[in-house]
């Protein structure tokens, strides 16, 4: 349980990050919090030439918050925005995401970026980022991009990110007032990577509502639905199932030793419903 | 009771152990060097569950800068035997593959190198040509007769099987008023210590000799089978335990082929060899707890009184069969009727090789899997017959004045009131309000269960009662086998200090604490004033064949030899101080650090002082006395006869008891259990220490609701290990237990002068029998596997979706 033999580069800036990065290209691993990366580099499953430790480079520990939306660096810890009271106030949807991630001890290490670049199809962080309509921000020598986490996620571990570019940044919409937001999931045990977990959340805007759902574990990447729901005020079971059905009307739900695809399509279904109640819960009131 | 309150025996001292292991100075197998020199070990194993071994070439590894050597199978056994266990069967087990592999993680070649990366990298370089075979993990499917042939000169895969029969079954079938039968499979698990293998080892040519630094916990009957497959006599192989040991639950008793391996290894290569075991390699391939195919059937009288037992245990050994094994499936054999007073008893065991790593000792060992079977019966019953599963039980309990209590297959049952113990559990757990809140949930359609379960906890081994595998004519031939001695040995040295040594080897229990609290009450000094060493060097002597640290040893055994020994001490004591205060023997006392006049608190001399009298001034002694305070006991309890005739023997010394209650609810929409109450009341004797014995409680609750709800070393069909990491693998982390409600019940043992009995297996062995009662409550079915995963129990809970 050693991992191969690799060069270990820790660049102080980001610049130098991104040169090194260039040059080792395919054959260089970023780490950030190393909590996945470190335990696929001691089993051998990867074997980069170069790992690329980004833990000095204080620039991408910033968490920035505007009115319309956050922008949280690539080396920010889970516990950092659990602990952060502006997180709580701004990003509802992902500080109850994150009580589902991991450990306490693992939230000091383990950091936001490291799990959206990782791709988990489990992973609350991605769901949460992809559910509300977030970007990524990728950078290279050649420049900075965003895209849209859905765009840059595209299967289990597998993203759109190319070999001399590093995640930088998040960006998260902010939720302005009156946002209602919900978060479930069933895992084996507390801590574990989700069986099945479902966020929503919804915004009154005139006429209606705006709103996001998504779910994860199902298949290979977050399902996720964004859109505006027309009211009177009939809102009782018809909004929600029919939002669940735009979601994942023909989902395909994986399988593996633990959790049957059937248990998998019942959980997204019974989760997903049960969030979506919740965030339109007082709407009929 | 107030008796007690007077020693040191039965406080919460301080534990001993404690401040070296909070401050970060306590000392395991990794942190050793003993010597120079030494080189490290990596293992290349096999990535096959089976195949033949064609040819291995390490030209590439060996070219490596960094790599001192290899060695492969053939190199192996040519140096060494096979290690041999009680099983008969032509089954040759070799500590490393030699010509096929038969498990995936098996040995195939030791790297040794500078450092472990060097040496992982050299495994890599390794080409190894295998041919592989089809495989089967499945005991049933083992047996049948185109089933892959593990070991083709036993021709077979079953190889062991013995039938047993105490009483009449058959009559007590005939004339059954109702006959319940389970049969289920019990999955594989393992008890995951948080510290992995670990040894050094050395061979030294002149005058040849093997040194072994490990983590081994014992048995030590176990280290005249490793001299014999070294072709050593047992004083050229010496066994030394490392000053702390993190954990070993039975599982560090499967180090010792390794030591053997490595020990041939440091041979061959010629120099000191350390090797660390991984916790990849420690889930794959160190020892799991059997899974096994078993059925149970139980004869009732109309009154609900059972009145006969059928058990048709199937073993899933592995790959080998490795000592002491078969001892998994004998160890609860003599007790086979657990707390009831049923009399006819039918048993009937097979072991199966599979492509499956080889068992061994695990928390409980065999526990968990026989009252899965007794207990799951008996909470079935209930519910078939419409009784309350308490009152079944309570029916059924051997009656409180038949202790000392002969078992029909053997087993002397020191003490118990069982009746009393699971009164007060129905007590502790609201029995009758949880049956009220059942009703209610049941009228609103909720799913709201209540399982129980009830054994006794065998203390103390007999190390013959493996030999149950072979039959009495077999037994009688190849010699007679009993006992379950414990040596421990107290000094007071020139200075007055207190040293006792013990042969318990403890891997985190506490035994330095409470062998201090034992010597304290005997010789009048306090605990703190008593260091204790209790790690074994099989040089210095202080040994036995049973010496080790398992079977719950200590409290049921190894306290009567510390006893011994320090009353041996204070005798001499008194002797010389009433000589030195010249008064009687029958008027001195040891109290406060002072040999003095019965009741005359200023009177006396300090008893370093009297210690060293008899150091320095030995002619001073009374005439005839031995100089030195120098005193080793090695106490057999007297019960740990040899099997009879009629494959009876006295498993154990002491049986504890313990009775378990858990109230569930399910969420049929998720599958997920909610613990509304898990209860446990617990007989362990006289209570020695109650925070230790609490600790033990928790941890063996722990451990059986982790193999309850989520535990399995899992393989495919093709032999394919799955459960390769703690995320594959998923141990219960305290955030995921319910809170555990328990309470002492207690009946002083007599087979010691403290009245203890051995415990710590505890609620490990019913807990999940106890957790499936729940759910099958729950869910009116009989039909339970474990482990009780969120997916399983939602299916059950909505038979008729289709899986």
């Amino acid at each position: 349980m050693k991992p191969a033999p690799f060069e270990y580069c820790r660049p102080d800036t980001l610049e130098e990050a991104l040169e090194v990065l260039a040059e080792f290209g395919d054959d260089a691993l970023v780490m950030a919090g190393g909590l996945s990366l470190g335990a696929l580099l001691n089993m051998r499953i990867v074997r980069p030439e170069a790992v690329i430790d980004i833990n000095s480079l204080a620039e991408l520990e910033l968490v920035e918050i505007q009115e319309e939306e956050v922008r949280i660096g690539a080396l920010v810890r889970q516990a950092e925005v659990l602990g952060s009271a502006d997180c709580r106030k701004t990003l509802p949807l992902l500080v109850e995401g994150l009580r589902h991630v991991g450990h306490y001890q693992t939230r000091s290490r383990g950091t936001l970026g490291g799990s959206v670049a990782h791709a988990d199809p489990s992973a609350e962080t991605p769901l949460c980022l992809a559910t509300l309509g977030g970007e990524v921000e990728l950078t290279s020598i050649r420049g900075t991009r965003r895209l849209l986490v859905e765009d840059f996620v595209l299967g289990a571990l597998t993203t759109e990110r190319v070999c001399d570019e590093i995640l930088t940044a998040l960006y998260w919409p902010a939720a302005s007032p009156g946002t209602r937001i919900a978060f479930q999931e069933i895992s084996e045990r507390h801590g574990d990577f989700a069986i099945v977990a479902a966020a929503a959340w919804a915004v009154p805007r005139e006429g209606g509502w705006r709103y996001g759902f998504g779910l994860g574990g199902v298949e290979d990447r977050p399902i996720t639905v964004r859109d505006d729901l027309e009211t009177g005020c009939e809102l009782v079971e018809d909004p929600i199932e029919e939002i669940f059905k735009k979601a994942a009307s023909d989902f395909q739900p994986m399988g593996d030793r633990r959790a049957s695809a059937d248990y998998r399509a019942h959980l997204a279904e019974f989760l997903g419903k049960s969030v979506l109640r919740s965030v339109f819960a007082e709407v009929n009131e | 009771m107030s008796e007690d309150l007077k020693g040191w025996v039965g406080q919460a001292v301080t534990r001993h152990e404690d401040a070296a292991l909070m401050s970060g100075n306590a000392r395991f197998i990794d942190d050793l060097s003993p010597l120079p020199g030494i080189r490290q070990v990596a293992m290349l194993r096999s990535p096959y569950p089976h195949a033949r071994i064609r040819g291995i070439n390490a030209s590439a590894a060996l070219n490596l800068p960094g790599v001192i050597g290899v060695v492969t199978g053939a190199e192996i056994a040519k140096l060494i035997d096979p290690l041999v266990s009680a099983v008969r069967a032509p089954v040759a087990y070799y500590p490393i593959a030699v010509d096929k592999v038969r498990y995936a993680g098996e040995p195939v070649v030791l790297v040794v190198a500078e450092d472990r990366y060097v040496a992982e990298d050299a495994v890599e370089l390794i080409e190894v040509d295998f041919d592989p075979l089809p495989a089967v993990v499945d005991p049933i499917a083992a047996l049948s007769d185109d089933a892959p042939l593990l070991h083709e000169v036993a021709g077979d895969n079953l190889v062991h099987e013995r039938r047993f029969s105490y009483g009449e079954p058959d009559t007590a079938f005939n004339d059954a008023a109702q006959v319940v039968e389970l049969a289920w499979r019990y999955p594989r698990q393992s008890s995951t210590p948080m510290e992995t293998y670990g040894a050094i080892v050395n061979y030294e040519l002149s005058p040849e000799r093997y040194s072994v630094w490990s983590n081994f916990q014992g048995p030590f009957i176990l280290q005249p089978l490793m001299a014999r497959a070294l072709g050593v006599s047992g004083n050229r192989l010496r066994l030394i335990s490392a000053p702390h040991s993190g954990g070993s639950f039975g599982i560090k008793q499967g180090l010792y082929p390794y030591l053997v391996l490595l020990a041939a290894a440091s041979r061959i290569i010629g120099c000191p060899l350390k090797w660390t075991e991984d916790r990849l390699e420690h889930l794959a391939a160190s020892s799991s707890a059997s899974d096994r195919a078993d059925k149970i059937s139980a004869a009732f009288d109309g009154d609900g009184n059972l009145t006969g037992l059928r058990y048709d245990n199937c073993v899933n050994v592995g790959a080998y069969v490795r000592a002491p094994e078969p001892a998994s499936v004998y160890r609860m054999h003599s007790a086979s009727n657990g707390c009831y007073r049923v009399r006819n008893i039918s048993v009937r065991n097979r072991l199966v090789t599979t492509n499956k790593t080889p068992i061994g000792l695990n928390r409980g060992y065999g526990g968990p899997q026989f009252y899965f079977g007794l207990e799951r019966v008996m909470d079935t019953a209930a519910r078939r017959f419409g009784l309350d599963p308490a009152e079944l039980r309570q029916r059924n309990f051997i009656a409180t004045e038949a202790f000392p209590y002969a078992a029909p297959a053997g087993a002397i049952y020191d003490s118990g009131d069982y009746s009393k113990a699971l009164n007060l559990l129905l007590i502790i757990s609201g029995y009758d309000d949880l049956k009220g809140r059942r009703e209610e949930a049941r009228a609103a359609g909720r799913l709201f269960g209540i399982g129980f379960g009830a054994g006794v906890e065998p203390s103390g081994s007999n190390m013959a009662y493996v030999t149950l595998a072979q039959t009495p004519e077999e037994r009688a031939k190849s010699g007679g086998r009993s006992g379950g001695t414990a040596v421990a040995n107290v000094t007071i040295d020139p200075t007055g200090a207190v040293t006792v040594r013990l042969d318990s080897n403890p891997a985190g229990q506490g035994h330095d604490t409470v062998a201090a609290q034992i010597v304290a009450d005997a010789i009048g000094m306090r605990p703190e004033q008593i260091r204790v060493v209790s790690g074994i060097d099989t040089e210095a002597g202080n040994w036995s064949l049973a010496s080790g640290n398992y079977a719950n040893r200590f409290a049921s055994i190894v306290v009567a030899a510390i006893t011994e020994s320090a009353e041996r001490i204070a005798t001499k004591l008194r002797a010389v101080a009433a000589d030195m205060l010249e008064t009687a023997v029958e008027d001195v006392e040891l109290v406060s650090g002072r040999a003095r006049i019965v009741g005359v608190p200023d009177s006396g001399i300090s008893i370093s002082r009297v210690a060293a009298a008899t150091h320095w001034h030995p002619s001073g002694l009374p005439s005839g006395m031995a100089p030195g305070l120098y005193e080793t006991a090695l106490v057999n309890p007297e019960v740990l006869d040899a099997p009879d005739g009629s494959d009876r023997v006295a498993s154990a010394v002491t049986f504890g008891f313990l009775c378990d209650l858990a109230a569930v609810e399910i969420d049929p929409q998720t599958g997920r259990l909610q613990i509304h109450r898990y209860a446990s009341v617990h007989d362990v004797g006289r209570i020695l220490h109650p925070i230790i014995v609490e600790g033990q409680i928790r941890g063996g609750f722990a451990h059986g609701f982790g193999a309850a709800m989520f535990e399995e070393l899992a393989y495919d069909e093709d032999g394919n290990f799955l459960s390769g990491t703690f995320a594959d693998y998923l141990c219960p982390t305290s955030a995921d237990l319910p809170p555990l409600d328990f309470a002492h019940s207690r009946t002083d043992s007599p087979a010691n002068s403290l009245g203890s009995k051995g415990m710590g297996d505890g609620s490990s062995m019913l807990t999940p029998a106890v957790m499936a009662n729940a759910v099958a409550d729950a869910l009116n079915c009989e039909d339970i596997d474990l482990p009780l995963t969120l997916d399983k129990v939602w299916r059950l809970a909505n038979r008729g979706i289709s899986s």
